[in-house]
């Protein structure tokens, strides 16, 4: 049985200069694999994770004709039993993870509580717990971190203790929204390692949020293509690279590239028919 | 345009304080584009912060267009000349402000005539289009968000922009779009560049110059010529070409094997 089955999803606002179709009908299975969604800015990437945790709030409307964690239909559940899905079974990592942090906690408390939230132990316990985490995510001094307030902490270092957090209820599925883009390469592996391991070695589900090309088809096992709130291409990861949409081309055509220094870098140009196209 | 000459940052009482930036220099000419690259914590954001007066304790000496930024005394025409795009764009625009309250405010804050027109003008320049102009921010996406943040920087015409990673939130066709609007004001108004990034890349692609920064400190200076010809000598720096070649190389030519091509072609 696949971790996650989704069928036919939309998110729609309403907004006073119309409706916004944010998502527009999107269907896709998540097993225990890695699965990528890349797709331009405003494409509806982050409302498609948002509307699987039930994150989205008025006027935003969301309809599927399924959406299942483990054979279970989430839009049936309550409001509370949905608390409990959230974090435990399914975690994500947001896109905003400064903002999305608790702007008067430590960031140690919040870890800790994260931890507790979901297993019967100490604080002691939770205490090294969160900072065996810290240090996992190549955070250099996590004595001091677990000490600061997000906003004592650097961009890069706010998106590792979001990771932290949201890692430590050893979650079922982890939706990670852009979670590496403000790392360098050598970090990134190293966060990218311990979801992989995860994966590999507890049968989570990942589902990896990202506009870097080349780590989703190094680092993915699937990856869909998402344009103007459609899925426009599904490929195997490593074969992202002879992806036939024109979307995914003209994608792949606009990297800057240190060895091949140009004056002007491609841009697309896009196709109104893209929009409309089939997944 | 910029001359920072033994720039230190720290934050917190002596009992616990953190040395953000230590002894950092670098000058900046104008009309030229200036990198600044690093481990995440290294201090990057800090100094750009410290420029801009938003990090209260520091000493050394910062010139902007000649003239030294002394403490706290950072005027209109400061801010006239330097404008910086933040990492964190959602923290930097005003949650209950739309689109169009943050630029046209902007836009009268410097002086602009012709409100009405500038305000769609630096929405396309930024590839947002009018349609997102009384949205506001929880309405945008990460990378809508950050355009907006891009064009309020722009807005007021500065002489001098501070980008902290201004491409980290968006996808490559974007960022395309960006690196090529920042490449034609600088030819066309002679703007005078500095942006971190995490990306040599992007770097390699905008900057002529760069510094590298580790715990604090600058650990090395180059041009990004010799960035290309991998003729960095810090172990850091190193890795990160390393990585940045590799990754690089299957931009076009299809095939999966992201081979650790040789840094020298
Ligand atoms: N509250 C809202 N009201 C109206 N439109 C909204 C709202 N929230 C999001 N949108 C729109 O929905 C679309 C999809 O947004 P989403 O955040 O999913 O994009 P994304 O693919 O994650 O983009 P990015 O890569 O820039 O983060 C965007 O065009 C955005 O402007
Ligand atoms: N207000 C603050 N109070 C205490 N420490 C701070 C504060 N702001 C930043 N720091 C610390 O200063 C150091 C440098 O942070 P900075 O944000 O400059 O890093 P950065 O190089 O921009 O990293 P990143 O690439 O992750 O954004 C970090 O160790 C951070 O925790
Ligand atoms: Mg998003
Ligand atoms: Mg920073």
């Amino acid at each position: 049985m696949s971790l996650l089955d989704v069928e036919n999803l939309r998110v729609s606002f309403d907004t006073r200069q119309g409706v916004v179709e944010a998502v527009r009908g999107i269907s896709f299975t998540l097993g225990q694999e890695r699965l990528g969604i890349v797709g331009e800015s405003g494409s509806g990437k982050s409302m498609t994770g948002r509307a699987i945790l039930r994150l989205i709030r008025p006027p935003g409307r969301v309809e599927a004709d399924r959406m299942a964690l483990e054979g279970e239909e989430l839009q049936s559940l309550s409001e509370r039993q949905m608390r409990k899905v959230r974090g435990r079974r399914i975690s994500m990592v947001m896109q905003d993870p400064k903002f999305s942090l608790n702007p008067v906690m430590t960031v140690g408390e919040q870890i800790m509580e994260a931890y507790l939230l979901h297993a019967r132990d100490s604080r002691r316990a939770a205490r090294r717990k969160a900072l065996e985490m810290l240090e996992a995510v190549a955070i250099r001094d996590p004595e001091r971190v677990m000490k600061a307030y997000p906003h004592e902490v650097s961009g890069g270092m706010g998106q590792r203790i979001m990771i932290a957090m949201m890692l430590i209820p050893d979650p079922r599925i982890l939706i990670a929204d852009e979670p590496t883009s403000a790392l360098d390469v050598s970090v990134q592996r190293r966060v990218l390692s311990i979801m992989d391991t995860l994966v590999r070695e507890r049968g989570m589900g990942l589902i990896f949020i990202s506009h870097d090309l080349n780590l989703v088809s190094e680092f993915c096992d699937r990856v869909l293509i998402m344009y103007a709130g459609r899925i426009v291409e599904t490929c195997e990861a490593a074969r992202l690279h002879e992806a036939r949409h024109p979307y995914t081309r003209g994608l792949l055509n606009s990297l800057p590239r240190l060895d091949q220094p140009q004056d002007r870098l491609e841009v697309l140009a896009r196709d109104p028919a893209w929009a409309g196209g089939d997944a | 345009m910029l001359d920072v000459d033994g720039l230190n940052v720290w934050f917190g009482a002596p009992a616990n304080r953190v040395n953000a930036v230590q002894r950092a220099s670098f000058y900046v000419e104008t009309g030229e584009s200036f990198g600044l690259v690093g481990e995440s914590g290294s201090g990057k954001s800090t100094i750009l912060r410290a420029i801009t007066g938003l990090a209260p304790d520091w000493s050394g000496r910062v010139d902007v267009d000649g003239r030294t930024i002394y403490r706290d005394r950072r005027d209109r025409d400061f801010y006239k000349t330097v404008q910086m795009v933040f990492q964190d764009p959602y923290a930097s625009l005003h949650p209950r402000h739309s689109v169009d309250r943050v630029l046209s405010e902007t836009l009268k804050l410097h002086g602009m005539d012709r409100i009405e027109w500038r305000v769609p003008k630096l929405l396309d320049d930024v590839g947002l289009g009018a349609k997102f102009r009384f949205r506001y921010p929880h309405q945008l996406s990460g990378g809508q968000r950050q355009r907006v943040a891009i064009a309020r920087a722009l807005a007021g015409e500065p002489r001098l922009l501070l980008l902290d990673e201004p491409t980290s939130a968006l996808d490559v066709s974007v960022q395309a779009e960006i690196l090529n609007l920042l490449a034609d004001l600088r030819a066309e108004r002679g703007l005078t560049y500095v942006m971190v990034s995490h990306d040599l890349a992007v770097v390699g692609h905008l900057c002529q110059r760069l510094a590298v920064m580790q715990s604090g400190r600058i650990v090395e200076m180059l041009e990004v010529e010799q960035l290309r010809r991998g003729e960095a000598e810090h172990a850091y720096t190193r890795s990160l070409l390393a990585a940045s070649v590799a990754g690089g190389r299957t931009g076009t030519e299809g095939g999966a094997e992201l081979s650790p091509a040789a840094t020298g072609s």
